[in-house]
């Protein structure tokens, strides 16, 4: 039983990692329909900012997280006026590949300016440990919980009561409706960039004050897809359950399965059965909508 | 379709045929026999270019089947060429089967692969079947491992010297006219695969998916068999791979491969058989290119810029044709030969 529960809160961990990754996709995707396969990658680089900012620069924490996020928002701005405007209109394929494209170049840019190493920062940010029992909760898990809550309830009251959270829904319904009424729909894919940059940086730098910034964050990003299908590509609140659900099976089925097989790793290869299972048998997800299709 | 002035077209066989006058002969012709004289002068290193550009031609082709024409988006492409490989490895290895005979039962493998992950085609497209070929690549990359038994895991499993009626393929200029030749026949096989009634369907799948059911034209029948071609093409080229390197391990069919075969697509120019040539020949000559600059760039600037030169420099070609050129290479090359068509007495092309 404790060998079980070790592995739920482990996998809970787990979980809190993809559900941040998976939040910063699914808002890009409701407003402007991009699958951004880099957003693993913008986690990846907030662990890195954060080790800038506090170690080199050693500046206090709300500083170095007020510099990240200023970073970011450029980051995301940047990227969406110079790579993905020039393909509103233009199909799938072309859009997903500038992503991994700007994955790589992202991935490219870390190894240039970080050497692709571990960089560590424990002890700079707040801890929180819990003991239930034998079992200790991670700080990881429980920060990860806490700020995918938050998160999540300030993108909420964004969508419900601010006028550019309107148009974002707005655009996400129905894009020629929106510009017949004079919102700027490259706006609402601006603000989506900037805002699932930021979420995905703060994020990184929570991550990387538990666990160290490294390179893996960005491998992370793609399995964060397994769950950002479980919960229906547009459902917030979908990515943090799928999250917590994908992240505790996983930890689960490989804590009791590894052992049997001869290779083992199921963990790293779990979420992509999942997807496969989901994609078949349920493509819209748990929460998703499903959709409906007209010649 | 223009025709070079000069250039008529009298019964339905011309109109047909691939290479309508005596100069496209000629100089089809004038690559064969280029291509054969390749080893006479050139050295080891560019012949080893050469064939690893073979082998990803033959793989490509089966992609632009798959992706360019039928509208599949496949991610998942190195993952088939390594049930390819492996099968025929496999073969050769344990059960002592000839190269001749492992590499079609390599290649069939590989499609049937294909028909599986394929599967989820018939429900789900776009992204959420990039999603689910990204997931096939995962998976049979990590069943491999599970077949260590049979696959030697993670070890890798060393392949026999390839034989062909009596012929040792040991020496890189044997083994590049092997490629060459596969890359001929998958050349005008992948060609004409698109003019018959199967090619039609898969271009009328990939312009309106649910225009073409209306229309007749069987989606499930006819996006499974995208799935077999392009994957048997993948079979062939994963097993070419590996019986030339003569070792067979998952290091040789990475995620990041099944990306840039896309890539190659991409600056290729998509659902054009010149144009997937064009693709592989333009990234992996900046391949090369990068291997060359990359000592140089670490000593100048930092150690780990040869890394980073590598991804960002795919990464930024991938943005730019994306931006500038999203028909690709091929395009361009249509352009330039429609000016000189007219030349020099060129007016203003209507598009």
């Amino acid at each position: 039983m404790t060998f079980f529960l070790q592995l739920v809160v482990t996998g809970l961990a787990q979980g809190m990692v993809y559900a941040l990754i998976a939040i910063g996709f699914v808002i890009i995707l409701k407003c402007s329909e991009v699958f951004n396969i880099a957003q693993g990658h913008f986690v990846m680089i907030g662990g890195y900012l954060g080790w800038t900012f506090l170690v080199p620069f050693g500046l206090p924490i709300w500083a170095a997280l007020l510099a990240a996020i200023a970073v970011a928002v450029v980051m995301g701005l940047l990227i969406e006026r110079l790579m993905l405007r020039p393909l509103i209109g233009q199909p799938v394929l072309a859009v997903v590949m500038m992503t991994i494209a700007l994955s790589t170049v992202l991935g490219g840019l870390a190894t240039l300016l970080w050497g692709a190493e571990y960089k560590a920062y424990h002890g700079l940010l707040p801890t929180i440990t819990m003991k239930v029992g034998e079992i200790s909760i991670p700080s990881e898990s429980l920060i990860g919980l806490i700020v995918s809550i938050i998160c999540v309830a300030l993108l909420m009251l964004l969508f419900r009561y601010t006028k550019i959270g309107l148009a974002m829904r707005a655009t996400a319904e129905d894009l020629q409706v929106v510009q017949s009424v004079g919102i700027k729909a490259t706006t609402v894919y601006a603000a989506s960039w900037i805002i699932a940059s930021v979420v995905g940086v703060i994020g990184g730098i929570l991550l990387g004050g538990v666990s160290g910034a490294n390179m893996d964050l960005a491998l992370i990003g793609l399995k964060a897809f397994a769950v950002v299908l479980l919960g229906g590509v547009n459902s917030i609140g979908g990515a943090i359950v799928a999250g917590i659900i994908l992240g505790m099976l996983e930890n689960v089925a490989a804590g009791y399965l590894d052992p049997l097989l001869p290779g083992g790793g199921l963990a790293q290869v779990f979420p992509f059965f999942v997807m496969i299972i989901v994609l078949v048998f349920r493509p819209h997800g748990l929460f998703g909508l499903a959709h409906i299709q007209r010649v | 379709m223009s025709l070079r002035t000069g250039t008529f077209h009298e019964n339905y066989a011309q109109e047909m045929a691939t290479l309508s006058s005596r100069r496209q002969w000629g100089t089809v012709a004038a690559l064969l026999v280029f291509l054969f004289v390749c080893p006479l002068f050139l050295s080891d290193r560019m012949l080893t270019i050469l064939t690893t550009m073979g082998i990803a031609v033959v793989s490509i082709h089966g992609l632009n089947i798959l992706t360019g024409y039928c509208g599949q988006i496949s991610i998942g492409h190195s993952g088939f060429m390594a049930v390819g490989g492996y099968t025929s490895a496999i073969l050769c290895a344990k059960l002592g089967w000839p190269f001749w005979a492992a590499l079609p039962c390599g290649a069939l493998a590989a499609g049937i692969a294909g028909l599986l992950f394929g599967l989820p085609s018939l429900k789900i497209k776009g992204f959420y079947l990039i999603m689910a070929t990204i997931a096939a690549q995962f998976i049979i990359i990590w069943i491999i491992i599970q077949l260590r038994s049979i696959t030697g895991g993670t070890d890798g499993l060393l392949v026999p010297k390839p034989v062909i009626g009596g012929i040792v393929l040991s020496s890189k200029t044997n083994y590049y006219y092997l490629v060459m030749v596969f890359v001929v026949l998958s050349t005008i096989t992948a060609h004409n695969i698109v003019r018959t009634r199967a090619g039609r369907a898969f271009i009328a799948i990939r312009d309106n998916d649910l225009a073409a059911e209306v229309m007749g034209v069987s989606l499930w029948s006819y996006k499974l068999q995208a799935f077999f071609i392009g994957c048997i093409y993948a079979g062939v080229a994963g097993s070419l791979l590996v019986h030339y390197v003569r070792f067979a391990s998952i290091e040789q069919f990475p995620f990041m491969d099944s990306v840039w075969y896309l890539g190659m697509l991409i600056v290729g120019g998509m659902g054009s058989t010149a144009g997937a040539i064009f693709g592989v020949v333009a990234l992996k000559l900046l391949d090369e290119l990068v291997t060359v600059a990359g000592p140089i760039l670490a000593a100048a600037v930092a150690p780990q810029a040869a890394a980073s030169l590598a991804l960002i420099s795919h990464g930024l070609i991938i943005i730019i044709f994306l931006i500038f050129e999203p028909r690709g290479l091929h395009h361009r090359w249509e352009m330039i030969k429609t000016y000189f068509r007219l030349w020099p007495f060129s007016h203003q092309e209507i598009e």
